[in-house]
């Protein structure tokens, strides 16, 4: 047997979805104790590289070998059976399920062919310890966990698997800073006690600290393999785009915007989740959101929005005091507000419905007479958004689901600009979406700004905040405890001032119960 | 305590479900001219085991996120058979039960296979072969009659010593043997994974036609448990489309008031079978406060809507309104 002989191997894999080739020629080899940093854009085959290796889709050509023996994985269940565990960016939890039952889920333990529940607890204390996690009850159902406790309960539940190939596609981007480095001490560990690693990230740094090696994705073929530390930053990242990597940014304005605030907040407080929050933000502003994931951030825009009951303190826009009832009484005219809503899969979009229905949803009113709806005027302001945003389809009348994800960020901010917002709240609009996409958002955003849009923007990237904002409103456990401005807005202040109070844990939500 | 809490907010559907029906009960008992006598208790349990088995049946397929139209005719079918097979010497009335129990399985699987291999929606599937169910019914007992071993229907719907009704003894049974080991399987836990979240427990490597095979046939078994005991309660068999309809509508009740979620993966059986006591009851109150009987579908569907807003008034408490929605 061949010394060298890697624990995985892919040969010439290819993949088509419907005449559309998602990965064609694609080489991979994977070795124990190193961790493989897959890089590429969305829509350079990633994804559909570990659906593969996961049992999840069949390749249609070429080859898998495990320990040097061709094998082939019909199901998930199969790839599970050979030790390959895999992190979805889309979570894989059931929601009316306990943590315990989630992570032993695939084989859990019995006796007299029943599960036994004392074994299944420990077994899940267990995989929560292993996975840095301890503060997370075994017995709490998943759908009351917050988001990024939850990923942290997928990674328990991988490890509890004791798998030979770990694969992690985006599996942080969910995780609060803490949670990220807690994630990372174990993946080192595990790299250390011999698994082979997958790690699929957007997030440079990340791939920065972590890799060993490096397989760079461009069009759904392999670029390149090498050793982390080999290529810098800029020559990777041309090899991902396989463009100039500059100018992400748009310039900002060079004087701060003076004159009426159009969003006024004072002393807005929701539950113990928003404590005592004011701030202004004027017309031509991209007022970023900073801090941990999880400071209440989500919950400021969405009582912004009118989504919140039970919201005290006064919201005003353009200086009368108006409290939206409701994203349809916060769309409307006088306030005329729009919020990206932060899943676009499930509040953004509704996924079997065209791409033409989808985006012109919020304005209908506008486009109905006497609640017919305008086939005309509908088309030439589909066709306006369509033109605007760059948005790729194939036709405008198939379901938005079978749209890329970046495509289907577009179409989720389109059909806000259709009611022409004069307040933009945004809600992490880019996670998960290709560099490409995420500089054509920036761009947009600028000059919706400067067309006089007030934006709010919060983003878990402390990049985009530094790169965007005017302002930055750093939030920590519901309250703003910073406001940091133009040269100010530096990484370093940023997370400083994000951990300045009370570090250590911060985050004990796996015991908060909703409802 | 920490524990007790997650079991409690697990529990709550089943509870509030175990608690009205105390209530009602308490005030039926306490009302009625007989007091609260061995026969009042007898009659209401005959009457209340038989939908708690057909909700038992609806609960699986529902913690699946379908729904069972055919269950009420699965309960007529068996019956009708029942009252054909059941007869006779220990042996024959034996291979009689056997039968009807096996024809309850059949018809469960079925309408797994039609809904897992064919992929059609439960509801369409399931409206379908309850028809063809009361179909065949009707042909096997065209007019009402036949009969039944009184000796096995007698010991199984009366009292044993000391007050009990058997047909709780029967029902309890039941639950011990099928739902209690079910729950605690992972084949049980493959069910409210479907339920709660397909696309996830795919993803997690969970055998789904298996377990979604299981609720159906499962859910068949129940429902002849239900024909069966009908047989022995009433020693005859009548292929009648209404009672068929009023216990599959009156089942869909009794798991909504029992706490299971129509939408799947939340709930227990134990939950409808309380479920189905408190509707069981309502009849029953209106009865022992001698309302006029024109009276009884009115008060049924304004109490039935009163105890279905008593399982949503959480809702009240939701400060996010997309919580709303889940």
């Amino acid at each position: 047997m061949d010394a060298n002989m890697p624990l995985f191997q892919m040969q010439g894999v290819a993949k088509s979805y419907g005449g559309v080739r998602a990965l064609e020629e694609a080489h991979l080899r994977v070795e124990t104790g190193r961790i493989h940093a897959v890089l590429g854009e969305n829509g350079a085959g990633k994804s559909t590289l570990i659906k593969i290796m996961s049992g999840v889709v069949q390749a249609d050509a070429g080859q898998m070998m495990l320990d040097g023996a061709k094998i082939v994985f019909p199901s998930p269940k199969a790839a599970n059976a050979a030790g390959i565990a895999c992190i979805f960016q889309e979570l894989s939890l059931i929601p009316d399920l306990s943590v315990a039952d989630n992570i032993a889920i695939a084989n859990p333990p019995r006796r007299f062919g029943l599960i036994d529940r004392k074994a299944q607890r420990r077994f899940a204390e267990e995989a929560l310890a292993r996975a840095g996690a301890e503060d997370i009850h075994p017995l709490a159902q998943v759908k009351d966990l917050p988001l990024s406790r939850r990923q942290m309960v997928e990674i328990a539940k991988a490890l509890a698997r004791h798998p030979r190939i770990l694969i992690l596609d985006e599996a942080t981007s969910a995780l609060t800073a803490g949670d990220v480095a807690k994630v990372f001490a174990v993946l080192k560990r595990l790299r250390d006690e011999g698994l082979a690693l997958l790690y699929i990230s957007h997030r440079m740094q990340e791939i920065d600290e972590l890799a060993d090696d490096c397989s760079v994705f461009r069009n759904g073929r392999h670029v390149a393999s090498y050793q982390a530390g080999t290529k810098s930053r800029n020559d990777v990242v041309e090899m991902m785009i396989g463009r100039e990597y500059s100018h992400v940014f748009p310039p900002k304005p060079e004087a701060a915007k003076t004159g009426a605030p159009a969003l006024e907040v004072a002393g807005l407080n929701w539950t113990h989740r928003l404590n005592n929050i004011s701030f202004a933000a004027r017309p031509g502003e991209i007022v970023g959101l900073g801090g941990l994931d999880g400071q209440g951030q989500r919950e400021l825009l969405l009582a912004l929005f009118g989504v919140l009951r039970g919201v005290s303190g006064d919201i005003a826009v353009n200086g009368v005091v108006r409290h939206a009832r409701g994203p349809r009484s916060a769309k409307a005219v006088p306030s005329a507000m729009a919020l990206i809503p932060e899943g676009r899969k499930t509040e953004g979009l509704m996924l079997p419905m065209s791409v033409r229905d989808n985006l012109t949803l919020p304005a209908l009113d506008s486009l109905a007479r006497f609640g017919i709806i305008d086939r005309d005027r509908e088309q030439t302001a589909v066709d306006m958004m369509v033109k605007l945003l760059a948005i790729k389809a194939a036709n405008l009348d198939i379901p938005v689901g079978a749209l890329s994800g970046g495509n289907q960020q577009k179409v989720v901010i389109a059909k806000w600009l259709m009611i022409a917002p004069r307040i933009i709240l945004l809600n992490d609009p880019t996670r998960g979406i290709d560099v490409g996409t995420k500089q054509e958002i920036y761009q947009l955003l600028r000059k919706l700004a400067d067309d006089g849009a007030t934006i709010l923007f919060y983003s878990t990237d402390y990049d985009e905040l530094i790169g965007c904002c005017d302002r930055v409103l750093v939030m920590y456990d519901g309250a703003i405890v910073r406001e940091l401005k133009g040269a100010d807005i530096t990484e370093h202040a940023l997370v400083s001032s994000a951990f300045s109070i009370g570090s250590g844990c911060m985050d004990q939500t796996g015991e908060r119960q909703v409802g | 305590m920490g524990d007790f809490r997650y079991w409690l907010a697990e529990n709550k559907g089943t509870l509030l479900a175990v608690a009205v029906f105390v209530i009602m009960f308490g005030i039926y008992a306490g009302n009625h001219s007989a007091g609260f006598s061995g026969m009042v208790v007898t009659t209401a349990a005959n009457k209340g085991v038989l939908l708690a088995l057909v909700a038992m049946a609806q609960t699986l397929v529902v913690l699946t996120a379908g729904i069972d139209l055919s269950v009420g005719m699965v309960f007529v079918l068996a019956n009708c058979l029942a009252s054909q097979l059941v007869v006779g010497d220990a042996l024959e009335t034996t291979f009689g039960v056997v039968v009807v129990l096996l024809a309850g399985v059949l018809c469960g699987a079925l309408n797994g296979i039609i809904v897992i291999y064919g992929r059609l929606q439960p509801i369409v599937t399931t409206l379908a072969t309850g028809a063809m169910f009361y179909g065949i019914a009707l042909w096997l007992r065209p007019i009402p009659g036949g009969d039944v071993n009184s000796d096995l229907a007698d010991a199984l719907t009366e009292q044993l010593p000391g007050g009990i009704p058997t047909s709780l003894v029967v029902l309890l049974g039941i639950v011990l043997v099928v739902w209690v080991p079910l729950r605690r399987s992972e084949i049980g836990r493959a069910i409210y994974a479907i339920g709660s979240s397909e696309p996830a427990a795919y993803m997690s490597g969970v055998n789904i036609d298996r377990a979604r095979l299981t609720a159906y046939v499962v859910s068949g078994l129940l429902s002849a448990c239900g024909g069966l005991m009908l047989t022995f309660i009433t020693y005859s068999g009548e292929a009648s489309a209404t009672i068929g309809g009023s216990y599959t509508l009156n089942s869909i009740a009794a798991v909504v008031i029992g706490g299971v979620s129509l939408f799947g993966g939340a709930g227990s059986a134990i939950g409808a079978i309380f479920g189905a006591f408190v509707l069981r009851t309502i009849g029953d109150l209106l009865f022992v406060f001698d309302f006029d009987p024109l009276w009884q579908p009115l008060f049924q569907g304004v109490i039935l809507l009163g105890a279905v807003t008593l399982g949503s008034l959480r809702l009240l408490n939701v400060k996010n309104r997309l919580d709303l929605f889940g």
